[in-house]
Parts: C-alpha cells; sequence; structure tokens
C-alpha cells in the first residue's frame, strides 16, 4: 500500500468515527499529538497526588483518611493507565517522565494552586474533578483505542470522587458556623481556577482544530466550560455556597448560565511556570524521582541477576 | 434535582460501590464472660494504635515512593491498617467506654475519632516501632517486614480468640498482612541482593529498626524468629544480634519524641474543630 491509501484508510476510520488502534498506520502528527495529550493527562494524576496529598496526614477523620487516601492512590493508578495508554505510540514511560521533570511537558494549570484548608479536599473533588469529568467524558469516544478504553475507567471513579468531594462539602455545610466559612472560602479560591481548566477560549486555542478533525477532541474548550457552568450552578444553589462571579445569572433566551470572564493574563502565567506552587509540585516529583533512583536500580540489577542464575 | 446523581444515585452506578463492606455485619458484639472488659479494650487499643500510627507513617510516603506501583502498593498498605485501626477503635470503645476521650456535649465526633484525635501521646498504646519518623525506602520496607511477621503470626492466632469481633478483625486482617508480609519480604530480598548501594542501606536500616524487635516481639508474644530468618537467609543477611533497649515501652504509654509530633500534625484539624462534622 502507497502512503496514499494508509492515509485514506487512516481518514475513513476517522470519518465513521472508528478507533485507531497501536497497530494501525496512522499520520506522525497524530501520533505526536496523543502523545503531547495523553501525557499531559498522565502527568496531571501524577502532580495531581500532591495538592490533596497535602491533606492526608491531617484528615479530621479516620472515615475521611480512608476516602482522602484511596483517592490519591486512585490518581497514581490513572496515573499508570494512561502512562501505559501513551506506551503504545512507541514511547517509554521513563521518557515521558524525563520530559515532564524536564519541563518540556505540560500537566493541568489547576494543580499549581496550593490547597489551604481541609475544605479543598472537598472542593477539589466537586469543582475540579467536575470539570475533569466534563472535559473526560467525551474522550471515551476518542478516536485512538487504547486512550478512550483508559478513559472510561478514569470516568467512572472521576465520578465517584466527585461525588465523595461534594458529599464532604455538605456535610461540612451541616456542621458549624466555621466550616461553612471554610467551604465558602475554598469555592471562592477553586471557582476561577476550575473554569480555566477547560484552556484558553476557542479563537486562542491554537490546536484545537486540528484535533477535533482528527477526532481525539469531540467539544471546543468554550462548549465544555459553559456545559460546566450549567451543570454546576444549580448544585452550588443546593450545597448553599455562593460562586464567586457577580455576572452569572440564567439567560432564558440561550438558556444557559451566562458568566463573566476568567483572567486569561493570570492562566497565561501559571501555565508559563509562573503559578504559586508549579516549582514546588516539580520540584517535589523530582526528589521523588530522584531519592528513589537507587531502588530502581537495584530492582533491575536483581531482575538481570535472576535471569543469569 | 441536580444532585441525585451525586447523592442519591443506585450505588452500582460508582466503580467501588457506596462505602467499604462492613465485616463485621450480623456479628454478636456482645463480649463473652470470660473475658475481662477493661483488659480486654486495652489490648484491643494497642492493636489498634500500632496500626493506626504505621498507617500515618506510610501515608507519608503518598506521591513520594521510587515508582508508581510501589506508590500504589504503599497506599494499599496504609488502607488496610487504617480499617484495622478502625475496627479495633471501635471494639475497644464498646468493651470500655471509658476509654474514649470526653468532649464538649452535644459532639457529634465519633468514638473511633475521639480516640485517634483527641487523646495525646501518653494515652496511645502503640509500640515505638511504629512511630518512629519515616527514613528512605529500605526503612519503609525493613520496619514493614518487622511488623507484618510480628503482626500476621498474632493475627493468626486471634482467629479464634473467645471474642468473635476480634476474631473477624483477624480473619480480615491475615489476608492483608500476609500480602504486606510478602511484600515487605520481596523487596527486602530484592534490596539485599541488588546493588551494593542497596544492600548498604537495607543493612543500615536493620541496624537501626533491630533494637525495637525486643519491644515488638514482647508486645505480640512472639515464640521465634523463623520468619523472619528465612527472609534474612534469602537476602543473605545475617539476623543481628538481639538488644534489650532500656527507657520504657510504648504499650505503657512510654513513646520516643516522635509521637507527639506526629500526633501534631494527625490531630491538628479535628482538634480545631470539636464540635465539626465530617
Amino acid at each position: 500500500m502507497t502512503t496514499a491509501d494508509l492515509e485514506a484508510h487512516f481518514d475513513a476510520v476517522i470519518a465513521r468515527r472508528d478507533r485507531i488502534e497501536p497497530r494501525d498506520w496512522m499520520p506522525e502528527a497524530y501520533r505526536r499529538t496523543l502523545i503531547r495529550q495523553i501525557a499531559q493527562h498522565a502527568h496531571s494524576e501524577i502532580i495531581g497526588m500532591q495538592p490533596e496529598g497535602n491533606w492526608i496526614g491531617r484528615a479530621p477523620s479516620l472515615r475521611r483518611k480512608a476516602i482522602l487516601l484511596a483517592k490519591v492512590q486512585d490518581e497514581a493508578g490513572h496515573g499508570l493507565y494512561l502512562y501505559s495508554a501513551c506506551e503504545t505510540l512507541g514511547i517509554s514511560r521513563g521518557e515521558l517522565v524525563e520530559l515532564l521533570l524536564g519541563g518540556k511537558q505540560k500537566y493541568s494549570s489547576i494543580f499549581n494552586y496550593p490547597t489551604l484548608s481541609y475544605a479543598d479536599v472537598g472542593t477539589i473533588g466537586w469543582l475540579v474533578d467536575g470539570a475533569a469529568i466534563c472535559n473526560q467524558v467525551p474522550l471515551c469516544r476518542t478516536s485512538y483505542g487504547p486512550y478512550g478504553r483508559a478513559m472510561i475507567r478514569i470516568c467512572k471513579e472521576e465520578s465517584f470522587h466527585q461525588r465523595q468531594g461534594y458529599e464532604l462539602l455538605m456535610t461540612m455545610m451541616r456542621g458549624t458556623e466555621e466550616q461553612r466559612a471554610l467551604v465558602q472560602e475554598s469555592v471562592d479560591r477553586f471557582w476561577w481556577p476550575s473554569l480555566m481548566m477547560f484552556g484558553p477560549p476557542d479563537e486562542h486555542s491554537p490546536n484545537s482544530e486540528r484535533s477535533m478533525a482528527w477526532g481525539i477532541k469531540r467539544h471546543s474548550n468554550d462548549e465544555l466550560r459553559q456545559k460546566f457552568v450549567d451543570l454546576t450552578v444549580p448544585q452550588a444553589e443546593v450545597l448553599g455556597v455562593r460562586l464567586p462571579d457577580p455576572e452569572l445569572s440564567w439567560n432564558a433566551e440561550r438558556e444557559h448560565y451566562d458568566f463573566g470572564r476568567p483572567d486569561w493574563d493570570e492562566l497565561s502565567a501559571v501555565i508559563r511556570g509562573d503559578g504559586p506552587c508549579n516549582a514546588q509540585r516539580l520540584a517535589h516529583r523530582r526528589k521523588a524521582h530522584d531519592d528513589g533512583a537507587w531502588v530502581r536500580e537495584a530492582a533491575t540489577a536483581f531482575a538481570e541477576r535472576g535471569r543469569d542464575d | 434535582m441536580a444532585f441525585d446523581g451525586l447523592l442519591e444515585g443506585n450505588s452500582d452506578q460508582w466503580a467501588f460501590g457506596t462505602d467499604f463492606d462492613d465485616p463485621l455485619a450480623g456479628l454478636d458484639v456482645a463480649l463473652p464472660a470470660a473475658l475481662d472488659p477493661l483488659e480486654h479494650a486495652r489490648f484491643c487499643l494497642g492493636l489498634a494504635d500500632d496500626a493506626l500510627i504505621l498507617s500515618q507513617r506510610l501515608a507519608e510516603w503518598c506521591s513520594r515512593a521510587p515508582d508508581l506501583e510501589d506508590d500504589v502498593a504503599l497506599a494499599n498498605l496504609a488502607l488496610d491498617l487504617l480499617g484495622q485501626a478502625r475496627l479495633l477503635l471501635g471494639r475497644a470503645a464498646l468493651v470500655d467506654p471509658a476509654v474514649v476521650p470526653v468532649l464538649p456535649a452535644g459532639s457529634p465526633v465519633p468514638a473511633e475519632d475521639a480516640l485517634a484525635f483527641f487523646r495525646d501521646a501518653a494515652a496511645f498504646r502503640n509500640v515505638q516501632l511504629v512511630e518512629l519518623p519515616n527514613g528512605d525506602f529500605a526503612h519503609v520496607i525493613v520496619r514493614l517486614l518487622m511488623f507484618s511477621v510480628a503482626r500476621l503470626e498474632l493475627f493468626q492466632q486471634l482467629l479464634s480468640s473467645a471474642d468473635p469481633v476480634l476474631a473477624a478483625v483477624a480473619a480480615r486482617g491475615v489476608k492483608e498482612l500476609a500480602y504486606q508480609r510478602d511484600w515487605a519480604g520481596r523487596w527486602f530480598v530484592t534490596l539485599a541482593r541488588g546493588t551494593s548501594e542497596s544492600r548498604r542501606r537495607v543493612l543500615a536500616a536493620l541496624a537501626g529498626l533491630w533494637v525495637h524487635q525486643a519491644e515488638l516481639a514482647e508486645a505480640y508474644g512472639l515464640s521465634g524468629g523463623a520468619v523472619l530468618e528465612r527472609v534474612f537467609l534469602a537476602g543473605g543477611v545475617a539476623q543481628p544480634d538481639s538488644v534489650v533497649r532500656v527507657g520504657g515501652r510504648g504499650r505503657d504509654g512510654m513513646h520516643t519524641e516522635a509521637l507527639s509530633l506526629l500526633l501534631a500534625e494527625m490531630q491538628v484539624v479535628a482538634r480545631a474543630h470539636p464540635m465539626g462534622r465530617w
């Protein structure tokens, strides 16, 4: 088959919304785009362990400690499946980790914000995992098979996490005045960064159009952001918290909520590396990686010796 | 309502259901007359505190392990021990309510949390081995190996405990501890026979932690050291000489300097909100 035939076959698979599998021919740019996106997603899971992991030691009840520890463990598990999905594209986990540690690949901007109270554990579950789910549910139908299948399992677990986060906030709102104030303060801090998780507005999203054409992405950043706002506003009302946006109001004509403009300069700064915790998050990961080097070497040496014996 | 999906929904739609299954479901929780409630509560509390404090130390490893697989494994071990701690704290509180610290009237804090978060260091009954600050990966492996071997041996005996609750806790715990022992044992041998660096580190960890073996063996009523001997042999490591350490025992409330610092972190949020709901 000529390259043109292969390309035609690839295009036909995409056009009928079928899956591309690891052994199928694919354009190099499609492979590179997927590696970038899946790796970024895997790195987000791994870096995302830190802000919540920060509160495991201080969880205020043993039940909450178990829930939080299990959640952060799930994130490590998600990182594992996603690195595996990425490896089917011909790159190793070790190479991907080096790209993360070298600052050559990104992770979600949201994890560059600090967690300052236990309420943040609930807010991250509700808003951050909620936004992640809006982004990720369409990826279950993404054109690359291993990625789509990993996403199905991840989305189930993320829904569970979102529900647990919301349940924590609900419980705190039924507690003391101080607890209610903690919830409100946390929502005030995380609302705008959560909206930024959908990425820059469509007119400034350089990679979006091609990803949509390839069926890697199914909805635009702004569509997903709107969907998240529409889902979240009634949830905030049930919870009894105020979302910190004076422009937030129902638009009967559009049948959507109108909302204010996120501070896109802040998002650019965080992506550039100037968020409150960028340096801290990478330094933590680099230290864990470096501290573990002798263990990985020992395991390799032991396995090789076993083969010789 | 917008929230049915999140709060009420059918548990089948969630990957792991809505809560953990209760190993004590349907069990008669009355303490048999043959057992002395005060003594039994004290026994449960010691076992609970060992699990709780080691779980806290293991959870500190979260996001810091040498590889993702080890991160997942360490979190699993921490969760297993936390589960044991909760059941045993609950048992101690039920058998002898006087062990539970008194909180302000109307506080919604359950007994297991009152015990975990509102006791000071001197009221904790854990052995000193579990409270020591974390070291490197060899340290966590050696500590887990010593601990899981001792605890598994005792839990196997507790399968036939006169207390049906303790027997049920042991039935679940035996499987968890066998996994813990195997995981730590495999890593011990791997490190001991890996590189000269890993061998140096595992020997250093063993030398540092072995001074706590006598207290552990006494608290768990260990008869011999056959399992440890086998692991040491597989790793080509000589069993260290036994050491008798002076300075009191954790089961009597005598601890190292590390425990009050650990508790300061663990208890800070709970203590700030004695009337809080979580």
